[in-house]
């Protein structure tokens, strides 16, 4: 149950990487592998504030601030200065590998004795639930601790779900969604769709940032190294998500991305737990993603076939 | 209006692909005219819709338009002044996005988006009002994505929206070019209305002799980068398509007649 929980969790706190991978990938069809740099910037930034002492909240939000700065980087990049997008997210990627060592010091930080978001909802469950170590939910018994933290994440989740939402229906949301459709149309509206861009690219990180230092408060450590293939990973889950809603509609494409997020780690977790080698995590992750981006179209071909099949 | 000053433009210069789009062109629109531009492929027309707009910048000349000078400003900033429909029926939508949603884009152009809810009501009953007068059947199905939509009816819509908010000035650069014969006549027709009702200054890139014999009031024809014709007034309310095609047959036999002076003049010095 502990394994599910934790899955959980960790999908929920992932799925902010996919809702960011979700701007960047789906909204600007803009490949950003700068993600892979950004959640460690998160996580790295968040680690070394709490470390210091800062407050836990205040701590978070200066690193969603940090993925905003690096995603704008990655955005004027290409918007001003034409660089290809690939190689804009590459170099902002190899850069903030510097800058995640300059701002740990080090390449790894421990958070186990401080204060983070995790207490502050450990606390918050202590409070509604009492004291008892186990709570029973609809019959299982679940520590405390990981109740806590599972609804906090969740609620934590919708509420950047729901803004996202929220935000993507407004004026300006609409004009960045439009962009990413025809940019030339956008600019005959009176949009600069560079601005537009550089702006979408920055929320797109700073969420990607804020996934990372929740991860980092979550699992109690942040490394210079917890980034390699997340891109792929929030990819992997905004790919699911679509096959899991198949529809346009934006609200349940977000509620996709987050629902493609717990269920990728929830079939890691279950992976994992039936022996799968933790070395192979990132190759069978890759595979999955190539699975999942060729399996639609591989079977309308086969459905194809099989109409001309029957009609001849 | 339209002010274009000794307006040039190279592409790729000092290539073995330098293409000289305009060549010192000075054009005046006066407020509420409908000028049409026709021309061979190549003869520049679109490139002079293009420099208005903005979609690269000139160099040299200057442009003024509705009092400002607008040669160093982008794109988007003139197309607060501008509404534009393009030749492709995909440039000018998005096609991801609900009709709903593509005009209240619109609705916006040229204006500061905010965080306000871009379908508000109020937004809503004048776009299902405004799309009725399409009389496309489109006022049903405003929630679907324009990508469901065909190229007349997406023509349609990328009109309207370049004039929901009047423009001080409407470029339209061929823009029933890519459809049917029934669907550019309907859109043709949509245009003449919506022109002369708003009275929109108005500039119009056409390959159609028809269209430019009758709309408009006033002609230009472009050839190799320059205006060689501007007929407005009397001139231009007598013109017939046979006239126009009578001029064209002048301009390729004028150009044929330089090819046999360059053969010759090759043949006895090379």
């Amino acid at each position: 149950m502990t394994l599910l929980i934790g899955a959980f969790t960790v999908g929920l706190i992932l799925s902010l990487l996919a809702l960011g991978v979700f701007i960047s990938f789906r909204v600007f069809h803009f490949p950003d592998i700068s993600a892979d740099g950004s959640i460690t910037l998160g996580a790295s930034v968040a680690a070394v504030l709490l470390v210091a002492g800062v407050n836990p909240i205040a701590a978070t939000v200066a690193a969603f601030a940090s993925g905003l700065v690096s995603g704008a980087v990655t955005g004027i990049l290409h918007a001003k200065f034409n660089i290809h997008k690939l190689l804009s997210g590459i170099l902002v990627m190899t850069a903030l590998y510097s800058i995640n060592l300059h701002v740990m010091g080090r390449s790894n930080i421990p958070l186990m004795s401080a204060t983070t978001l995790t207490t502050f909802a450990e606390r918050l469950g202590s409070y509604i639930l009492g004291s008892g170590e186990i709570v029973l939910v609809w019959g299982w018994e679940v520590t405390r601790r990981d109740a806590s933290v599972l609804v906090s994440a969740l609620f934590l989740t919708s509420l950047v779900g729901l803004a996202m939402y929220v935000f993507f229906r407004t004026n300006l949301g609409t004009a960045m969604r439009g962009t990413g459709d025809n940019a030339q149309m956008i600019r005959a509206l009176g949009v600069s769709d560079e601005n537009m861009m550089v702006l979408g690219l920055s929320v797109s990180n700073g969420l990607i940032a804020l996934s990372g230092a929740l991860l980092s408060q979550y699992q109690g450590f942040a490394d210079v190294q917890m980034g390699i293939g997340m891109v792929v990973w929030g990819l992997a889950s905004v790919i699911i998500g679509e096959a899991l809603v198949r529809t346009p509609s934006l609200g349940l494409t977000i509620a996709g991305a987050v629902m493609g997020s717990v269920l990728f780690r929830l079939m890691v977790a279950i992976a994992l737990r039936w022996g799968l080698n933790p070395t192979d995590l990132k190759l069978i992750t890759a595979i999955f993603v190539f699975a999942a981006l060729i399996l639609p179209k591989l079977l309308d071909r086969i459905r194809e076939s099989r109409v001309r099949a029957a009609n001849a | 209006m339209l002010e274009i000053e000794n307006v040039s433009k190279t592409f790729h210069p000092n290539t073995p692909n330098e293409v000289r789009g305009l060549k010192n062109i000075n054009l005046s629109l006066e407020e509420g005219s409908f000028v049409v531009v026709i021309g061979t492929n190549g003869s520049g027309k679109s490139t002079l819709l293009n420099a208005v707009a903005g979609t690269f910048l000139v160099d040299s000349g200057k442009v003024t338009l509705a009092g400002f000078d607008v040669t160093d400003w982008p794109e988007h900033r003139r197309a607060g002044l501008i509404g534009r429909v393009f030749q492709n029926p995909f440039s000018g939508t998005a096609p991801s996005l609900s009709i709903a949603e593509n005009l209240a884009l619109a609705a916006r152009r040229g204006l500061r988006r905010g965080l306000g809810w871009a379908l508000a009501k109020q937004v809503q009953s004048e776009l299902s009002e405004r799309v009725k007068t399409l009389d496309m059947g489109l006022d049903d199905r405003l929630d679907n994505v324009i990508g469901s939509l065909s190229g007349g009816q997406r023509q349609a819509l990328t009109l309207l929206m370049a004039t929901w908010l009047k423009p001080r000035l409407l470029l339209l650069d061929e823009h029933t070019a890519a459809l049917d014969p029934k669907s550019a006549e309907q859109v043709i027709r949509m245009t003449q209305e919506t022109v002369s009702r708003e009275r929109i200054t108005t500039l119009m890139v056409t390959h159609s002799m028809h269209q430019a014999a009758l709309l408009g009031d006033r002609l230009l024809m472009m050839h190799g980068g320059e205006i060689i014709h501007d007929l407005g007034g009397a001139e231009k309310r007598r013109l017939r398509p046979s006239d126009l095609l009578e001029r064209f047959e002048e301009l390729r036999r004028e150009e044929q007649l330089d090819e046999i002076a360059a053969e010759m003049l090759r043949a006895s010095y090379v």
